[in-house]
């Protein structure tokens, strides 16, 4: 299971800004090991993000994002106290669900 | 063919099936939930078959799509980018390495009041164009901007 992700969400006027980390290897499946063998691609293929439940964000991810991603995105609606929740799956099928709220 | 999103979300693994179904115009790709994954752009090895795969060939050249990045990346493995579409109805935006063995980097859908902005950080093999593809009412604008990738360090 991978380590919790760590999800901000503020208000910056109507707008809400979330930004997300997911700690996560994101290993292309094109790099190899000092014994020339090549590390099996790992990757987050798919995440949504989520504030009261209603999905906001709808991504799809390939092998070129960074190792432990970050992404921002920005939300108009949401109010101080809301929930959001992120989940991702990896292509692997691990997957993982953490939630915070908007401060 | 009577295949109700449900029943294509559920088929797991059957992105052929939804890949046909884009193909045969049964739906068109701005409809078509993200939820899962899209194999046949995510792997396709040139830039022309990653924008076809999210429906987006012969996409038309727009200023209304902010692409920033960085001029210089020291390290390729993380290169910052932000996009925002000023396009209205805006309803997802892409990014592609062009010169990366995989060319697509990562696809928004933006839904119940997101705005149509995203930032990510990708890897880059080498200097190369990002390009930054909107879709609004299932048009297809994009925007480009190079990001050199030094290599060892040397600043060049």
């Amino acid at each position: 299971m991978a380590d919790p992700m760590k999800i901000r969400a503020t208000m910056a006027g109507d707008v809400c800004e979330i930004k997300v980390l997911m700690s996560h290897p994101m290993e292309t499946g094109q790099r190899k090991e000092s014994d020339g063998k090549l590390v099996p691609a790992h990757f987050i293929q798919t995440f949504v993000i989520a504030v009261n439940g209603k999905t906001v964000i709808d991504a799809n991810c390939g092998v070129s994002v960074s190792r432990n991603p970050v992404f921002g995105f920005k939300v108009k609606g949401p109010k101080s106290g809301d929930k959001v929740t992120v989940s991702w799956v990896d292509n692997l099928g691990d997957k993982r669900t953490d939630e915070s709220t908007v401060a | 063919m009577d295949m109700t999103r449900r029943t294509l979300l559920r088929g797991i693994g059957s992105t052929g099936v939804l890949a046909a179904a884009v193909a045969a115009g049964v739906l068109t790709p701005i409809r078509v939930f993200a939820a899962e994954w899209n194999k046949a752009a995510f792997e396709a090895k040139d830039l022309a078959g990653g924008l076809k795969g999210i429906g987006a060939t012969g996409a038309t050249d727009s200023k209304d799509i902010v692409l920033t990045a960085p001029e210089i990346a020291e390290n390729g493995a993380v290169v910052s980018v932000t996009v925002a579409s000023k396009i209205p109805g805006t309803s997802s935006i892409a990014v592609f390495v062009e010169k990366n063995p995989m060319p697509l980097s990562a696809n928004f859908q933006f839904a119940n009041g997101a705005l149509p902005e995203a930032r990510v950080n990708v890897k880059m093999g080498q200097t190369s164009l990002i390009k930054a593809v909107a879709i609004a009412n299932g048009k297809a604008y994009v925007t480009q901007k190079e990001v050199k990738v030094t290599m060892g360090g040397c600043g060049g």
